[in-house]
């Protein structure tokens, strides 16, 4: 019997379209920034739990986040299930013990996750551009006033100057301006040169320096560190978005007071007592010799436990209401045992002491991974009311 | 000389006709893994974009990667039907899959089930799935691709709930009722009639608005999309869209294991026949053949699932031994996996098999209970019902608009999971407009009413 071919042999490369792009993968990169937003949306849960101050100073943080589940309904998971399977078996045979997992053919892919996990990175940037979102907080301006840099500015032209601050727009435009009166004049003359020019004006600083000074004697905790850490990151990060420069001083303190570089600072471990001045004089000697207050903004964090030498108070009191003058905030956050007595301490209550002077002072306590966020958000909030004010 | 996939695939195709298979044209074609891999995901070549699949993808990557599955073929019924072979396989392989491919082409076109869903649906469902793909795309376009998805949230969510035997074409329902008079049926009318028992015209009492649904009501794709309060025109057409899927995968679900039976029934026929191919090629291609409908990993003692591919093959090969070729085609044409579970899974064939029925704790014991072969069959069949879904149907739409759902659970032996089930209302209610409850019951048996919003 005479039929048409059914096979009309293997078409290939003159459809190749489907090459040109991968619907599972844009529908994967979908997924992802569905992922991103829900993180987003929790970003407290993220901030705390993400160990955002790796070692290496990366711009980005990995979060392990799940899958979306895109849900049906579904049955209960019932506490023992029938199913019918096929092998050498005989009735009563165990094939797992309990507590076992089961193999791996047991059905397919399907929505089981397989010990599959997504490590998202965002970027630190994105994430300050999502928390001042969520604060609705204005962006921070650089603030004029007492700190001031002398630098040069374009300001006005000039018919003299060096060829590469010759404005070719401008020239342009004089030329025409003179060809408008003298149509037969030359395309141009040295007298249609402008040139930008720089003089030196004071401006407002760009640069500031942040102190974190924290109390590394016996009573500061693993956890204590831990929180305090990722409190001064954040703060670090919004900060970044005002200044162009921004400068770091680690200082740790027992009973006396150092200075270390960043990544030694985190592992410091002291024994000993709590001396808060220490750590106050040594601020307020590196800003002598280091940090002239004309020329930067100043913050200074202070961690601790709240715990002080009663016989300190006095000198604290004294070195740090100097150190509030110079300075356009100073935040004290304090890790303390129990939420009850948070800020209800000796430490506490010499910031407190300041901050009713009219200085701009916050104290924050940070009991929970949660309460870092808090803690973050009402720094910004009252660092802006600070700068308003 | 190895001969080329084109000249075998010709061979093939003269063979099985001359075998008395009988299909429509297929269009064969040669892509690339990462193609076969993405139609594994979707089910279909080109389907409408949506976040879900990308996970699906990722999954299927990793285990490709892995090495877990490898997909030698896959093909849409319909006229002319479609197939893809991997370019990666060899040329033995792709003679076999030829093979495979018109078993699966003859079934397509001779399958009750198979007719009439293409008769539904069109006989060009790769082309019409990239339509929807298309039409999709453009809704994204015009009203933004968060409100396209909430729709398909919510309408691929429903996917498996549709109701196959009431058909994809389907009227809204009357508006009004009738009174229903007693006397409707003829025997009580010619009763009636009988000398000496007159009885007075009937009154025709005033029109009755129908309440809604019905009945029980377990089409909700189709109800959502006829009925939703505030649903627009476009919104309804990606519903409907979705829908007409679901109508498409229903067959090639309820029909699996005697699909792939008799697919690899007639690939390992016609390879054994094929005196075209040479004898070293033939082994190749029939060891590709034992790969595919192996029983389980080799290594495994047993097996927690039952290969279709093995289970539809073995039964193929006992119907066709012991009943002839007539009478099994016959079957391929009427029957859908519960109707060839229930009539040929004989008790020895299951026995031959080793098939048996196991139980498994929640605290991962897992215990072979028996080979009753009637337990076996249900056992088999579960999972089968409405693509595996829980029975759910549409109870009433109150007098506020709120749609009331209904968890059947007597049928489901059990109640839903609440967490999924919640958020399924949720993408329900982003659609509905209108508070959405759903009755079922909770662990101990006790009823639990699932709401949206919450009250």
């Amino acid at each position: 019997m005479e039929h048409p071919s059914t096979f009309a042999g293997c078409r290939e490369a003159d459809q190749d379209w489907y090459d040109l792009f991968s619907r599972g993968a844009r529908d994967w990169l979908r997924h992802n920034e569905k992922v991103r937003r829900a993180v987003r949306d929790k970003l407290p849960e993220v901030l705390a739990n993400a160990d955002v101050l790796g070692g290496d100073r990366s711009r980005t943080v990995k979060v392990p986040v799940r899958f979306l589940e895109h849900c049906r309904f579904r049955l209960r998971d019932a506490d023992e299930m029938l199913g019918a399977g096929q092998g050498d078996v005989k009735p009563g045979d165990q094939l797992a013990a309990p507590g076992q997992q089961q193999g791996d053919d047991q059905g397919e892919g399907g929505n089981n996750e397989g010990g599959v996990q997504l490590l998202l990175e965002l970027k630190i940037d994105d994430i300050v551009e999502w928390l001042w979102e969520e604060l609705q907080l204005p962006n921070l301006q650089s603030k004029t006033g007492a700190t001031q840099d002398d630098d040069y500015r374009r300001e006005g032209w000039s018919r003299r100057g060096v060829r590469s601050r010759l404005d070719r727009r401008r020239s342009l435009k004089e030329s025409l301006k003179r060809r408008a009166v003298d149509p037969d004049g030359p395309a141009f003359t040295d007298e249609d040169l402008r040139f930008r020019q720089l003089v030196m004006r004071r401006q407002p600083a760009t640069q500031a320096v942040v102190f974190f000074a924290m109390d590394v004697s016996s009573s500061m905790r693993d956890r204590d560190r831990q929180l305090a850490k990722t409190f001064f990151f954040w703060v670090v990060e919004g900060l970044r978005r005002q200044y162009a420069r921004l400068e770091l001083v680690f200082i740790a303190h027992t009973v006396k007071a150092w200075e270390f570089d960043e990544s030694e600072f985190f592992q410091v471990r002291g024994s000993g007592g709590t001396v808060a001045s220490s750590a106050f004089s040594l601020v307020r000697d590196t800003i002598a010799g280091r940090y002239d207050p004309a020329r930067y903004n100043i913050y200074l964090f202070y961690g601790s436990d709240g715990e002080n030498f009663k016989d300190d108070h006095e000198a604290a009191e004294a070195s740090l209401r100097e150190i509030a003058t110079l300075a356009s905030f100073v935040g004290y956050v304090e890790t303390p045992a129990t939420e009850e007595r948070a800020l209800d301490s000796e430490t506490g209550g010499i910031f407190r002491t300041v901050a009713d002077e009219g200085r701009a002072v916050g104290s924050y306590a940070l009991t929970t991974n949660e309460s870092v966020w808090d803690a973050i958000r009402a720094f910004f909030r009252e660092h802006v009311a600070a700068e308003a004010g | 000389m190895a001969g080329t996939i084109e000249t075998y695939g010709r061979k093939i195709e003269d063979l099985a006709r001359a075998q008395g298979l009988d299909f429509y044209p297929v269009q064969f074609e040669e892509v690339p893994d990462s193609f076969m891999m993405e139609v594994a995901v979707y089910g279909l070549p080109v389907r409408m974009p949506h976040w879900s699949f990308g996970v699906r993808y990722i999954y299927q990557l990793i285990q490709h990667r892995m090495g877990h599955s490898r997909l030698f073929e896959v093909v849409f019924p319909g006229n002319p039907g479609r197939a893809y072979l991997a370019k990666g396989n060899s040329v033995q392989e792709n003679t076999l899959v030829v093979a495979h491919v018109l078993g699966h082409a003859d079934f397509s076109k001779h399958n009750e089930l198979f007719r009439r869903s293409q008769q539904e649906v069109g006989y060009r469902i790769v082309d019409q799935a990239a339509g929807h793909a298309r039409q999709i795309a453009a809704a994204m376009e015009e009203h933004g691709q968060e409100r396209v998805e909430q729709i398909l949230d919510a309408a691929l969510a429903l996917e498996a709930h549709i109701d196959a035997f009431k058909g994809l074409r389907r009227e809204r329902y009357p508006e009004f009722v009738e009174e229903q008079l007693i006397d409707d049926d003829t025997f009580r009318q010619r009763f009636h009639r009988l000398p000496g028992d007159e009885r007075p015209a009937p009154q025709h009492e005033p029109k009755k608005r129908a309440s809604l649904p019905l009945q029980p009501e377990r089409d909700l794709l189709w109800f959502i999309a006829q009925y939703a309060p505030d649903l627009e025109g476009w919104e309804r057409d990606i519903f409907l869209a979705v829908r007409e899927e679901s109508f498409y995968f229903y067959p090639v679900f309820a029909c699996q294991i005697m699909n792939e039976g008799w697919a690899s029934y007639w690939h390992a026929r016609l390879l054994r026949e094929a005196d075209f191919i040479p004898q070293n090629e033939y082994l190749d291609a029939i060891k590709t053949h034992s790969d595919v409908v192996r029983p389980h990993a080799a290594d495994r003692q047993a097996s927690l699932s039952i290969n279709p591919y093995h289970l539809g093959f073995c039964m193929w090969e006992s119907i066709i031994d012991n009943l002839g070729m007539e009478k099994a085609m016959q079957i391929r044409a009427q029957d859908d996996d519960f109707g060839f579970i229930r009539n040929y899974l004989t008790a020895e064939l299951a026995e031959e098999l080793k098939l048996f029925r196991y139980k498994a704790s929640n605290d991962g014991a897992v215990e072979v209970v028996d080979r009753e072969i009637n337990a076996l069959r249900d056992a088999i069949l579960a999972p089968k019902y409405s693509f595996g879904a829980p029975a759910i149907a549409v109870r009433h739409v109150e007098a506020d608009g709120t749609l009331h759902l209904v968890h059947e659970h007597g049928t489901d032996g059990r109640g839903l999971d609440f967490k999924r089930s919640e958020k399924v209302l949720d993408y329900l209610h982003r659609v509905w407009r209108r508070p959405v409850k759903l009755d079922t019951v909770d662990a101990r048996g006790e009823g639990r009413t699932l709401r949206t919003p919450a009250e």
